[in-house]
């Protein structure tokens, strides 16, 4: 069988290549899909980074008697005194206007800061301690490099005066760039260097909190029913098609069924985590039922038939011995549940969560936003440095569902060495 | 000359009588083969003679169906099997690096336990193997041969006015001689089968075992059989496997009314199996 | 209570208390596991409440909508801008209702994404089912499932400020015209996010047709690839074309990354470079802003929420009946 090779090898070559491209298609998309995740979150992160730094400059302030009155620490004007100690660093401006563009180099709440400032240590009074203060926003770009000082003056947000009086700043080691903790204890604001994830962040722990309280209970239940006691028939496979369904309804579709019931028929609070997680509760009921449906799946029939043959009922067996065993699996399934949850920002627009919230909710029913509704807003703020804040919002939220993720992976972990 | 025309033996002499005075067709020296540390054959040397059947027999598990996977190399598929000694087929080491595994199989073709057609018309079946290796240039060229290749496989008379229908939908010996069609369409010159009949009723078996018959005019063909009776019906030459060990082999007959190692003996007679 | 035959003998003595074999069930546990069943059976009915809920709700809306605004309008105009009646005794409302550049504006950009899925979800599968190695499978698979996770606030993001402008500035360089939120970055980046859910289901799918298949056609002398393009795949395309058809309906659905970055431009056309706007970002614009909640305009949010809901449960539907089916044939 000599021609054993020779037989068909002018096709062979081009078969074979065939094989080999087929290969580097595979291999090519696979990267694709995976760069664009790499690129993605790489640019998103090097934004963040961004927002994370805040700049600060250090101001001399005079808070003897005449500006404060020790007896009186809430009375006095701090923001004069801020503006008097930006006039006293560059005593050579003088126009109006210019003094102005002086005084918008620190934020717009210089002189809060320095009240919470003189209240927490008022043995500075009486002297001319030098303070630092949160720089404005375009300060902070100016700082972090993003403002090109060498491109005409119209076209920046920054003016040459400005830069001019900023470089002195540095020079005289008045400029620092620091962790920017506001983010995480601030709530939103107008000012970007001020604005904050806290009362987002809050609104999407209260909104997920009750989404778990109303669709965990009740989608472990139908589970078990569905599972463990409706008979096999047309009416639990309608019920089951029924899940199925609506697991794979867009998200928005809830948000109307949540503005036209929740906020028009029942005549809820606009924009309150209560509506907000009743909504989230029924986008997650279907994922939790069919997660738990499975994890009952899983549980061996010896179990339940040894129960039974010591005489429990058919609902004994199920909640005493079946349910324990697969709740881990339904914990888990829940747990997917609320991470998806947690990301989806239709709904919440539809039931009203896009307005402008400073403060963070402190019961379910006061208006509130949510996280991914925050990264909306501030992503379509015109700001730049809003959409560093938008990338670090990100970050965060990528973080919380990270966290969730591996927790649901190790605790199936755990769950699968059971049986 | 077109390119499925099939070598006949036209001198008139019996092909067993030819076989003896050829040289054997596939010579194993040697081979051994391991799934990871296990081994599961042990140094076989067996010669199988062309254009006849041979069977190779042997208790479950004994290796009689990893040796013939030896034989086109669908062993390869498996990662932790590893396949050492020599195999030749006419003289040609198929296990030489050279070797295009696709070519060598298209010279030895295998026929299934469990028929296994395509969910693919009848005709597109058989078409199949001839379609990829290119051996036919035009569209009447390539039915003749898949109408040549089912009344070969003795199932033209049934499914020439449904060729469009799907092979999944035919009956399980109907199907196992789809296979068998699909299998002689791309001319090999080697047929491997591995146990055909054990999932078909016995008509479907009887059926396929004159197949078998007629096919070894114009193939050489090795039958892996759990049935001693089948192997005594259908070949001239029997291999008794045991335990990875080739303990046995030689003509039928002889090796069915005296055998000369105790172990064939002890296994012919149902002490072991 | 009877006397037992084996109590004379029993050697526990007659401290034991006699338990006939079969008595009823006491009434107060029967009682409390009636009550379990009921709350049970009520939980199950929720989700058939939703369901009843979110159709019941669109359709209120949108037969009163359609008492202001006509079902021909709705469905064959051609303008879509939506208007208010100044005045509430005002019959129809100045705008026009128009659906079909949204439809034309969803279609578009969903088939963008999917010609960007299709191939990159495909060849993942195939790659992962026939070719990668375990270690290559256990560590891409989750990677790709990654893409499935991003919430799409975060993709609409990214889609709003860097590929939008990205291709903007591509396109100006090579002299084309495009405008800053263009079709074709949001279809790109919604390709993006979809192609798990392709390669996901379609490497189930490849996985499960049988090896027996697979041998045949390597006994044969086939390559890899051609067993792959010419057996494998055949036998899987039911399976594929129910991943496509969720894919699509997914794509459809899908909110935040059309919202932030592809506009409210309600422009009928196929050009891929031009700004256009879906159903679902007319919905969260409808939605959003101050609105009365019985003008036509905010109805009109809802009947564009039922078009989509019947879409979306058509493909999922079909979508779920060509998987099931094609899962008969190999059991």
């Amino acid at each position: 069988m000599t021609d054993l090779l020779t037989k068909v090898s002018p096709q062979l070559q081009r078969r074979h290549a065939s094989e080999t491209r087929l290969q580097w298609y595979g291999r090519l998309a696979i990267v694709l899909s995976l760069g664009f995740l790499v690129i993605m979150a790489a640019t998103i992160a090097w934004q963040a980074s961004g927002a994370l730094r805040q700049t600060y400059v250090a101001l001399e302030v005079d808070l003897s008697e005449d500006n404060v009155d020790p007896q009186n620490l809430a009375g006095a004007s701090y923001g004069k005194i801020v503006k008097a100690a930006l006039r006293d660093r560059f005593p050579d401006v003088k126009k109006r206007r210019d003094k102005r563009k002086l005084y918008g180099l620190v934020s717009p709440d210089a002189g809060l800061e320095l009240a919470r400032q003189v209240a927490a240590d008022p043995a500075m009074l009486g002297g001319k301690p030098k303070l630092w203060f949160l720089a404005s926003d375009d300060i902070g770009l100016l700082h972090s490099g993003q403002v090109d000082a060498a491109s005409d003056e119209s076209e920046r947000r920054v003016s040459d005066k400005e830069i001019a009086w900023f470089t002195s700043l540095e020079n005289d080691g008045d400029a620092a760039a620091r962790f920017n903790w506001l983010f995480f204890s601030n709530g939103d604001s107008r000012e970007p260097e001020l604005a904050g994830i806290f009362s987002a962040l809050m609104g999407s722990v209260l909104s997920l909190a009750v989404c778990f309280v109303l669709s965990f209970p009740i989608g472990v239940l139908a589970a078990i029913y569905l599972e463990e006691f409706a008979p096999k028939g047309r009416i639990s496979d309608l019920i089951e098609i029924n899940i199925n369904n609506l697991a794979a309804v867009p998200s928005i579709v809830f948000g109307l069924l949540g503005l036209a019931i929740f906020l028009n028929t029942f005549g809820l609070p606009r924009s309150t985590p209560l509506v907000g997680g009743m909504v989230l509760s029924l986008m997650t009921l279907p994922t939790i039922i069919i997660a738990s449906r499975a994890s009952l799946r899983g549980v061996p029939p010896s179990i339940r038939e040894a129960a039974l043959g010591i005489g429990a009922s058919q609902v004994q067996a199920t909640f005493h011995h079946v349910a324990p065993l697969a709740l881990p699996g339904m914990f888990t399934g829940a747990i997917v549940g609320m991470a998806r949850a947690l990301g989806d920002t239709a709904p919440l627009l539809m039931i009203g969560m896009v307005a402008f919230i400073v403060d963070a909710p402190s019961s379910i029913l006061e208006p509130a936003t949510a996280l991914p509704v925050q990264i909306f807003l501030w992503a379509d703020s015109p700001e730049r440095a809003f959409m560093e804040k938008a990338s670090a919002a990100i970050i965060v939220l990528l973080v919380f569902l990270v966290v969730m993720n591996l927790a649901a992976i190790i605790l199936r972990k755990r769950y699968e060495r059971r049986f | 000359m077109s390119a499925y025309a099939l070598a006949r033996d036209q001198s008139g002499v019996s092909a067993d009588e030819a076989a003896m005075t050829r040289e054997p067709y596939i010579v194993a020296r040697n081979v051994n083969v391991f799934y990871g540390d296990k081994q599961a054959l042990h140094n076989i040397e067996l010669d199988i003679e062309a254009n006849q059947v041979t069977s190779l027999i042997g208790p479950s598990g004994c290796g009689k169906t990893t040796f013939l996977h030896c034989l086109n190399r669908m062993n390869d598929l498996i990662d932790i099997c590893r396949v050492e000694g020599d195999i030749r087929i006419d003289g040609q080491d198929i296990y030489d690096p050279a070797v295009d595994v696709v070519s060598l199989r298209a010279h030895v073709g295998m026929v299934f336990q469990k028929p296994n057609p395509f969910p693919k018309p009848i005709f597109e079946n058989v078409a199949y193997g001839p379609r990829i290796h290119g051996l036919t240039r035009s569209k009447s060229e390539l039915a003749d041969l898949v109408e040549l290749s089912l009344k070969r496989a003795g199932l033209w008379d049934e499914v020439s006015d449904r060729l469009d229908q799907p092979g999944t939908g035919l009956s399980g010996g109907q199907q196992q001689r789809l296979c068998i069609a699909r299998a002689i369409a791309v001319q090999p010159k080697i047929i491997l089968m591995d146990e055909p009949c054990s999932a078909l009723d016995p008509i479907a078996t009887a059926r396929i075992e004159e197949l078998m018959d007629e096919l070894r005019n114009n193939f050489t063909i090795i039958i892996v059989t759990h049935s001693m009776q089948q192997a005594a019906r259908v070949s001239q030459r029997t291999a008794f496997f045991h335990m990875g060990e080739l303990v046995e082999s030689g003509v039928t007959q002889q090796i069915f009314t005296a055998p000369e190692d105790e172990r064939t003996q002890n296994y012919i007679t149902g002490r072991i199996g | 209570m009877k006397t037992s035959p084996c109590n004379a003998n029993s050697a526990l003595g007659a401290g034991r208390r006699e338990r006939p074999l079969l008595t009823r069930s006491t009434g107060r546990r029967k009682l409390g596991e009636q009550a379990i069943m009921t709350v049970l059976i009520a939980c199950s009915l929720v989700a058939g409440l939703v369901t009843i809920g979110i159709v019941a709700s669109l359709l209120f809306e949108t037969l009163r909508f359609f008492q202001k605004v006509p079902v021909t309008e709705f469905l064959f105009g051609l303008e879509w801008s939506p208007q208010t009646a100044l005045r509430t005794d005002q019959a129809g409302s100045s705008g026009a209702f128009g659906a079909i550049p949204l439809i034309t504006g969803t279609l578009l950009i969903s088939a963008i994404a999917m010609i960007v899925a299709t191939p990159l979800g495909l060849a993942s599968a195939i790659y992962l089912a026939e070719y990668a190695s375990r270690r290559t499978r256990a560590i891409v698979k989750p990677a790709l499932e990654l893409l499935a996770g991003v919430p799409t606030v975060v993709y609409g993001f990214f889609a709003a400020l860097v590929v939008a402008p990205f291709i903007r500035m591509t396109g100006s360089g090579v002299g084309l015209e495009v405008a800053s939120e263009s079709a074709l970055a949001a279809g790109l980046v919604m390709g993006i996010m979809i192609v798990p859910l392709i390669s996901s289901l379609s490497d189930d799918v490849v996985n499960a047709v049988p090896q027996s298949l697979r041998d045949a056609s390597l006994g044969l002398g086939a390559t890899h690839a051609e067993t792959v393009r010419r057996v494998i795949i055949p036998a899987a395309i039911p399976g594929i074309a129910g991943s496509l058809l969720l894919a699509i309906s997914r794509a459809i659905g899908e909110t935040m990354i059309v919202v932030m970055a592809a506009g409210l431009a309600a422009n009928l056309t196929a050009n891929p470079l031009q700004a256009v706007t879906t159903i679902t970002a007319q919905i969260v614009a409808l939605l959003t802003g101050d609105q009365e909640f019985d003008s036509a305009k905010t109805l009109s949010a809802f009947a564009l929420g039922l078009l989509l809901f019947i879409c979306t449960l058509a493909l999922n539907v079909l979508a779920l009946r060509i998987v099931k089916h094609y899962r008969e044939q190999y059991d």
